[in-house]
């Protein structure tokens, strides 16, 4: 400060050697660096460098995709650190949830992660309705449309298979009823039409042990083998595909020319 | 009434008091903005009263916690809700009403997209939220941890088709006068720094204050341990999940929890490549898509959204009805006695015993008998997705056939005769208690 000019706080911080790196370009005042930060940042570059207006107003998009992604991030979040306090045993299951409540610090995490899915679903609900409204699903866009029908499948799977894991009544309930109509899968469920039709030299294939339900469960009823089920699709299997296709799913929205506008 | 015990209401008053609040401010802000933004001075007036009417009136009753004092929904509208929906016929009024209040919405959207109409039913509606509150039957079931979203879901989706629709009406009226759209208008570009990087930004701040608010004011639920022997009445599937749960009345667990469902998915699937109507793409419209708008209404809003509400609201012990200020009397009874189709037939219709093979008969003999017994459901259920489909394609459906060719055309009617099989059975039940059109419980087949 040598030249005496009055510098302030903020832009000591910003002509730093640390914020310089990284960062990689100053901050984005004028048109020129509005654009090159789009560009340089990593975590922006998800997005163009300039849309239609209507395409970002509120009123059209409800930013319910965005909202959604949002959520996803969330759960991952208090997930992971949920993660840290709860074992899917029989033996630990409700108690650690139960101690999640009483004994430990920062007691709303359960909350977050709960109130978050429901939320979550709703709103995929919700942009779904407003892609739906605005056509949005018409060429060239079809198959982002798919490929979102896939994540609301995945979403919704994800809600089941977490539903489970408090170990309480409401928890093993709930599944029960859903899970029991695996039961009556054609062909593949014991008590699904047409069951009968897999026979192998006059003996059932499909059983109450071998049939669609029991590949869910594990097991002929909701036990332990099911709550390790849903642990692991919660926990691993779901997320990580869910991911992967919201990968495809944002970079075909810039692919497919960007959020939908009218021609 | 062990219902309204003084215990009940004090628990309660504190959070209806800020309700009351909260209504009175959201209606304060509405009268500001038409005051200063619209000049519209007899609105702000007119809704500068009503937040009034919530600060002074409403919102001291409610804290006082005296059943004298605190608002209540009037006991006759209670007992009429209690009397058209708790009965046998429960389910029909709701399903009937519920289809006749979206066609009424429909019909008239012109009208309740006034901001003043929409901003009115708004407020009737919290407010009989807040009124119903005080019924114990009806605050147990809404104001369970889990049941919160929905409450909040029926509001979101209140809000985004009431905007969809004005945009919608606004946009058929100028291109009906051959202007641009709304989005047509909004073509000119922006820079994503700062425009929409803030908007991110910002709803992400929101969004998680209002998460963090929700955890703190609302404990996540944690019943007793589980226990494989103990099952509640009624159990019901995680709520996303009553429209299927609610299927099973009507349906096996092979149509209701595989089939159906498999279809819905397929049929989404398929909507991109099923609507060929090029217009309509990038804008909110109603006029230029009526008929693939009314389809995705009737099965997202009526046979999606309609069902988890009454599978939420409305479904007590013994899956049966209960009026939302009704108490879930367990012993509560109705009378289930369902025929099948094949009964009528041979039973009433003929007089005579069911065809049923003899003891001890090989596999083909029986399956005879099966068809024999079944024949005119088989019949029916045939034609109605064989030979349905084609007569379509030369009557009513003769545009849609030409443009689409054979195969997208017959897709998109079985998935769409698919769809309405659900009130097909419904309203068959209701009316001459029809169990299943087509019986055949020896292979677990029954539809
Ligand atoms: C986990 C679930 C999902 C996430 C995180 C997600 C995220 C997004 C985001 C961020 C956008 C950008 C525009 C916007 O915010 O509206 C978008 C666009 C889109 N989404 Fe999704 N989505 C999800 C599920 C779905 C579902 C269920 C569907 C439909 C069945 C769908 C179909 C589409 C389509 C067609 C677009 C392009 C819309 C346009 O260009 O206007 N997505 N999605």
């Amino acid at each position: 400060m040598a030249s005496g000019e009055k510098q302030s706080l903020g832009d000591v911080i910003r002509d730093s050697q640390i914020w310089k790196s990284i960062f990689r370009h100053p901050a984005p005042v004028d048109r020129r660096n509005r654009v090159v930060v789009m560009l340089t940042n990593f975590f922006l570059h998800l997005h163009p460098v300039s849309v239609k207006k209507q395409g970002i107003a509120l009123s059209y998009t409800w930013c319910m995709g965005g909202v959604t992604f949002f959520l996803f991030l969330v759960e991952t979040v208090t997930g992971v650190l949920l993660m840290f306090y709860y074992r899917p045993t029989l033996e630990w299951a409700y108690n650690d949830i139960l101690s999640l409540r009483d004994v430990t610090s920062l007691g709303i995490l359960r909350e977050l992660h709960r109130w978050g899915a429901h939320a979550m679903v709703i709103t995929v609900w919700l942009h779904m309705y407003r892609v739906f409204l605005t056509g949005s699903y018409k060429p060239p866009r079809e198959f982002n449309w798919v490929i979102g029908v896939i994540l609301l499948l995945l979403t919704l799977l994800l809600s089941f298979t977490g539903y489970l894991l408090p170990w309480d009544q409401l928890a093993i309930w709930a599944i029960t009823v859903g899970s029991n109509m695996a039961r009556a899968t054609p062909i593949l469920g014991y008590e699904g039409p047409g069951q009968q039709l897999l026979t192998l030299g006059g003996i059932d294939m499909i059983t109450s042990g071998s049939d669609a339900r029991f590949g869910l469960l594990g097991a002929r009823f909701v036990g332990e083998e099911t709550l390790n089920r849903f642990y692991v699709l919660h926990c691993i299997a779901i997320p990580l595909s869910a991911a992967f296709l919201m990968a495809i799913h944002f970079w075909r929205v810039r692919k497919d020319g960007g959020i939908s506008g009218p021609l | 009434m062990h219902g309204n015990s003084q215990v009940f209401l004090e628990g309660i008053s504190g959070f209806l008091g800020w309700y009351y609040v909260s209504l009175a401010a959201m209606n304060l802000i509405a009268a500001y903005w038409l005051w200063r933004a619209r000049h519209l001075v007899g609105q702000a007036i007119f809704w500068l009263v009503v937040a009034l009417f919530y600060m002074g009136y409403l919102a001291p009753m409610a804290t006082s916690a005296d059943p004298e004092w605190m608002p209540q929904m009037p006991a006759l509208i209670r007992n009429l809700v209690n009397v058209s929906l708790g009965g046998s016929t429960g389910a029909v009024t709701y399903s009937v009403g519920s289809m006749v209040l979206l066609i009424v919405l429909y019909l008239g959207r012109r009208f309740f997209v006034r901001g003043q109409v929409a901003w009115g039913m708004l407020n009737l509606s919290l407010l009989a939220l807040g009124l119903s509150m005080t019924d114990y039957n009806f605050y147990t079931i809404a104001a369970k941890p889990d049941n919160v979203p929905i409450v909040g879901l029926i509001f979101l989706i209140a809000f985004f088709t009431w905007l969809a629709t004005s945009r919608a009406v606004e946009n058929d009226d100028r291109i009906a006068r051959g202007e641009p759209t709304l989005e047509h208008e909004g073509s000119e570009k922006v820079l994503v720094w700062p425009d929409l990087v803030y908007t991110e930004l910002i709803c992400m701040v929101a969004l998680t204050a209002f998460l963090l608010l929700w955890g703190i004011g609302l404990e996540a639920p944690l019943e007793e341990p589980a226990s494989s022997v103990k099952t509640p009445n009624p159990s019901k599937a995680p709520w996303y999940f009553l429209g299927l749960q609610e299927m099973l009345v009507y349906f096996d667990p092979w149509m209701a929890g595989v089939v159906m469902p498999s279809m819905i998915v397929v049929g989404l699937m398929a909507i991109p490549y099923l609507d060929f109507n090029p217009k309509g793409m990038g804008y909110y419209t109603i006029a230029e898509r009526k008929f693939s708008y009314l389809t995705y209404q009737f099965g997202f809003l009526l046979l999606w959204i309609v069902l988890i509400v009454l599978g939420t609201f409305l479904r007590g012990p013994n899956w049966n009805i209960y009026s939302p200020y009704e108490l879930w009397d367990v012993h509560k009874v109705e009378a289930l006695n369902n025929v099948d189709l094949s009964q009528y037939f041979w039973i009433s219709g003929m007089n005579m015993a069911m065809p049923r093979a003899p003891n001890g008969s090989s596999v083909p003999i029986q399956l005879f008998y099966i068809a024999q017994r079944e024949w005119l459901g088989i019949v029916l259920v045939l034609a109605y997705f064989v030979v349905l489909p084609p007569f379509l394609a030369i009557t009513v459906f003769r545009k849609y056939y030409a443009k689409m060719g054979f195969v997208r055309f017959m897709v998109m009617s079985n998935l769409l005769l698919f769809m309405l099989l659900l009130p097909i059975k419904m309203v068959l039940r209701w009316t001459v208690n029809l169990k299943y059109i087509v019986s055949i419980p020896e292979y677990f087949l029954n539809l």
